[in-house]
This record gives structure tokens, sequence and C-alpha cells, in this order.
């Protein structure tokens, strides 16, 4: 229970408190009557419950067995593999573009006074521009579907090999989110930060890198950890462009075994189960996260950041 | 260039077919999510444990999967989605009416699996509320349902929206898998077809489906960007 519903309520005397249990038993027999009768019952009188059709799935005595699950390994790996590349393009590309972006911001403030006007000028200029294209790009690519990014970059690309082109549409979109996170992670930092580190003579691009980024990452890892989550589920995406990954394995096993609806709920296990653990995960660094925030003087500025909603992107 | 304006009709109609879906995509998905929020902070067990469940499943699924057990679930359960056949609806979105359920099923799937991120949007729009209001609303006798309705959920939303927003941003995005799943016409799939079976120049194209997605999303956020930051002045 969480602690807003038992603030929502008196604690239940003992009639609540039987009253509660009374309908919670009949609710639960009704939710379970409405899934006998409307989920079980149809699709027992169309045959989906036989032997035929989750037999070589789940039953070990099965022959085809041993096949089937070395094949759902296969697209596993093959998913995972499109999967981390595309992380670790992300990751790399949105710290960089985020980087980038604090900088620019920093340049703008400068005047250039000991050049002459024209250049100082043109160095200016030359900031807002770049400030813009980034900006530009940061907004239009947050706008699209990652599934245009990943076509388009299979089309455009004409690479054959379609891993290639996943990665870079799924890269694509999420550079720009999580460079977006890391900067809201940067400039969500104490002002006393960026402050010190000035006074100690760091140059801005050290600054960023030695005193910002760093308590940046910390601070948005649980957000960055369920972008994960996103870019696992994103991957299934590449059979739409002919990705050999876990969803066309399964298409050319149901065209042999004909157990569509068996194939994806095993499938769909499988994905629920390694995207629970990630945000398993995510909600545990979290709270470590907010600890360890707790203890220090500079936590309630940082506070805010860190216990944002996990990010709800899906 | 001239590829945008030679197909201009069929760039509107793709936007106008993925504007309908998200519109009662996005409907159908507030309706289920209120719900299973409700249900998550009701004070009775099982329709908490229900709605748990339902998220934890649907949130962790890719929506590829969704769309996969929708159309070949649906006519297994013997349904082809026509309770969303009303006749007055169906004059409107004229997909909604017609035979072929793909559409039905495309706003089935992105509902139900947008639903999900919904009811965490609002329940984090109910987490948002100080404790010390809803405490506040009971010394002075209020119920549960007043405490609720007059009380925690007026706060709730102000905070839950931009969560919603987003949440409703990446659902317009998501409404791209549609095409794949047989709903024809839709934006992504009328850009698809123009590349590949078309033999139409890519790039002019990407932009034209680029523009029509962008339309849709980059209003939103702006608007969102907005609220967040007059409530961020307000706190």
């Amino acid at each position: 229970m969480s602690p807003q519903s038992s603030v929502l309520y008196d604690a239940p005397g003992p009639r609540t408190r039987r009253r509660t249990t009374i309908a919670a038993v009949l609710i639960g027999v009704a939710l379970l009557a409405g899934a006998y009768y409307l989920v079980y019952r149809p699709l027992e009188a169309k045959g989906q419950f036989t032997a035929v059709k989750w037999g070589p799935l789940v039953d070990l005595a099965d022959p085809n067995l041993p096949l089937v699950w070395e094949r759902i390994r296969l697209g596993i790996i093959a998913t995972l593999t499109a999967a981390a590349l595309a992380i670790v393009c992300s990751l790399l590309a949105g710290t960089l573009l985020a980087v980038v972006r604090m900088l620019l911001k920093e340049q703008a403030k400068r005047r250039y006074a000991g050049l002459p006007a024209a250049a100082a000028y043109a160095l200016r200029g030359l900031n807002t521009a770049l400030r813009g294209i980034t900006r530009f790009c940061v907004e239009v690519f947050r706008g699209l579907p990652v599934l245009v990014t990943i076509f388009f970059a299979w089309r455009i690309s004409g690479i054959s090999d379609p891993l290639w082109p996943l990665v870079i549409g799924l890269s694509i979109y999420n550079s720009v989110v999580i460079a977006e996170i890391i900067r809201s992670g940067m400039e969500g930092l104490p002002r006393g930060q960026r402050e010190a580190a000035d006074s100690l003579g760091l140059t801005p691009f050290q600054a960023i890198l030695l005193v910002q980024l760093p308590q940046a990452f910390r601070i948005m890892l649980p957000a960055l950890i369920s972008q994960l989550v996103v870019i696992l589920k994103d991957t299934t995406l590449g059979y739409i462009i002919t990705y050999e990954d876990i969803l066309a394995v399964a298409q050319q096993m149901i065209q042999i075994l004909q157990n569509p609806i068996q194939m994806y709920v095993i499938i769909g296990a499988v994905f629920i189960a390694i995207n629970y653990a990630l945000s398993q995960l995510a909600a545990y660094v979290q709270r470590r996260v907010s600890r360890v925030r707790a203890h220090k003087p500079a936590a309630a500025a940082t506070e805010l950041a860190a216990s944002e909603p996990v990010v709800l992107d899906a | 260039m001239d590829v945008l304006i030679d197909n201009a009709d069929v760039f509107v109609s793709g936007f106008w077919l993925t504007l309908q879906l998200c519109v009662l995509s996005a409907t159908g998905a507030l309706l289920i999510g209120t719900i299973v929020a409700a249900m998550r902070i009701s004070p009775v067990p099982s329709l908490r444990w229900a709605g748990a469940t339902y998220v934890t499943l649907v949130r962790n699924l890719p929506l590829t999967i969704v769309f996969f057990l929708t159309s070949f679930g649906l006519p297994e359960l013997g349904s082809n989605a026509d309770f969303l056949r009303v006749p007055g609806l169906s004059s409107v979105f004229d997909r909604l009416g017609i035979d072929l359920p793909y559409f039905r099923f495309a706003v089935i799937a992105l509902s139900v699996y947008t639903a999900a991120f919904v009811c965490e949007a609002i329940r984090s729009g109910v987490n948002a509320v100080p404790a010390g209001q809803a405490e506040a609303a009971r010394s002075l006798g209020l119920t549960f349902r007043q405490n609720l309705l007059s009380i925690v959920l007026p706060q709730a939303w102000r905070a839950a929206i931009v969560p919603l927003g987003s949440v409703i941003i990446a659902m317009i995005k998501n409404s791209a898998l549609a095409g794949a799943f047989g709903v024809t016409g839709e934006l992504f799939s009328s850009g698809q077809n123009l590349t590949s079976s078309g033999g139409n120049p890519i790039i002019p194209v990407f932009i034209g489906i680029s523009i029509g997605y962008l339309i849709m999303t980059v209003p939103l956020g702006i608007f969102i960007d907005r609220v967040e930051n007059r409530r961020a002045v307000a706190r």
C-alpha cells in the first residue's frame, strides 16, 4: 500500500475491515469469474489450450522443445545485441550532445572583448547558429516516432544488414532524449557546485566534465535506467526492417507451429521478466540516490530532480 | 520536393487518419487509465492487486507484442471489436465502422498499452499532493469519496498534467506502429508505400512524414513546457 492511500481514509475499524474483506473477496471472485467466462472459456472452445499449441513451448517431453527454445535464445541474443549497441551509442552521443549544449550556452555569455569587433560578432553569430541547430535537432528527433527514424535510417543509408540502421534509428531518438535527461540533471544542480569549480580556476569545459557531469549522471541514473527499458522495448521494432530479432524468429516459428497466441505470450513473459528486473534496479538506484542525497546539506535543490517520477515516456 | 506537392493528398489523408487514431486511443487510454488508477488507490486489496498486475504486465511489454496479442487474440475470443462500431461515432471516425477490424484493433492495443502509463501519471499526481491536505480534509470529517473528489483529485490533476502530456506525446509517436498492423493509409504506412512501391525519392517523403508527426507532437510539447514553467513559478 502506498503511503498516500492510507492518508486518504481513516485507519479502518473492525466493521469497515470486515466490509472491505467481504468486498475484496467478492470482487476477486468476480474478476476471476470474468476472466474464466470471457477469456478462458472462449479460448478453450477454440482449442487454444491443447498440447499441440503449447507443447513445443512448455512440455519438456516434446521433441521440438529444445529446437524452439534454441531459436528463441538466438532471437533474444539478437535483440539484446541491438539493444546493447543502441544503448552504448545513445549514451555516448547523448552525453556529448548534452555537454556541447551546455558549453554553447556558456559561450553565449562571452563578449570576446579582446578581439576586433568583426571577429567578435562572427563568433557570437556562430554560437547562436550552433545553438539553434542543436536545439532544432533535439526538438525534431524528440518529436518523431522511433519507427520512422528506424525505417528511414534503413532506407536512406541503404545498408543491407539491418542491424546498423536499427541501431542508428534507435540511437538518433534516444541520444536526444538522454541528452535532455543529462542536461536537466546538470541544470538542476545547486549553483554553488559550478561557482566553486569556477573559483578553483577550472575552465568551463573542465567544470562541466569534472564537476557537473558526474553529479548529473548520478542524480539522473534512475531516469537513465528506465530509458534503457524503453530502448529494449523499442528494439523489437527491428523486425519491421527485416532484422532477425526475437519477433522475426517468432513469426517464422508461428508459420510452422501455428500457435501465434502461445508464442507471443511466452515471448511477452520473457520481456516482462527482463524489463521488470531493470525497473526494479531503477527503483533501487532511485532509493539509494535519494538516501545519499538526504545526508548532504545541498539536498534540497537536487531532491527535486531525484524525486521526479521515473520517466513515464513509453 | 515535387514528391511532397504531388502527393499532398496522401500526406494529408495519412495525417488525418493518424489524428483520428490518436484522438480515439487517447480517449480510451485516459478512460481505462483513470479506472485502473482508481483501482490502485482504492481500499479494497483485490482491486489494488488487479490494478498493479495490469500496470506491471503492460508497462514491461513491448508495444509490438501488445499489438500482436490484440490482433491474434481478439479474433480467437470471438470478438471483432464490434462494440467500437458506435453509430454516431462511426460517422465522424469512418474507419471505426468498416468491416475490416484492424483500425479498431489498433485503437484497442494503443489504449490498453497507454492506459498503464496514464495510470502511473495519475498516481504520481496523487502522490504529489502533500499528505497534510488529505489529513486536514479527514480531520474536518470528510469521507474517502469527498476527500478524493474535492481535495485530492483537483490538486493531483494539476501535478499530473505534465506527465500525462508526455504520455500522450509518446502515444502519438507509438501510433506509427499501427501502420505495420494493417491500418492502411495511416501516416507512416503511406510514407512506407510511397518509398517502396511508389519508387519515390526517400528523403522528401521522410520530410513529409516528419512534418506530419511534428505538427502533432511539437505544439503539445510546447504546451507542456508552458504548464511546467507556470507551475515552477507558482511553487
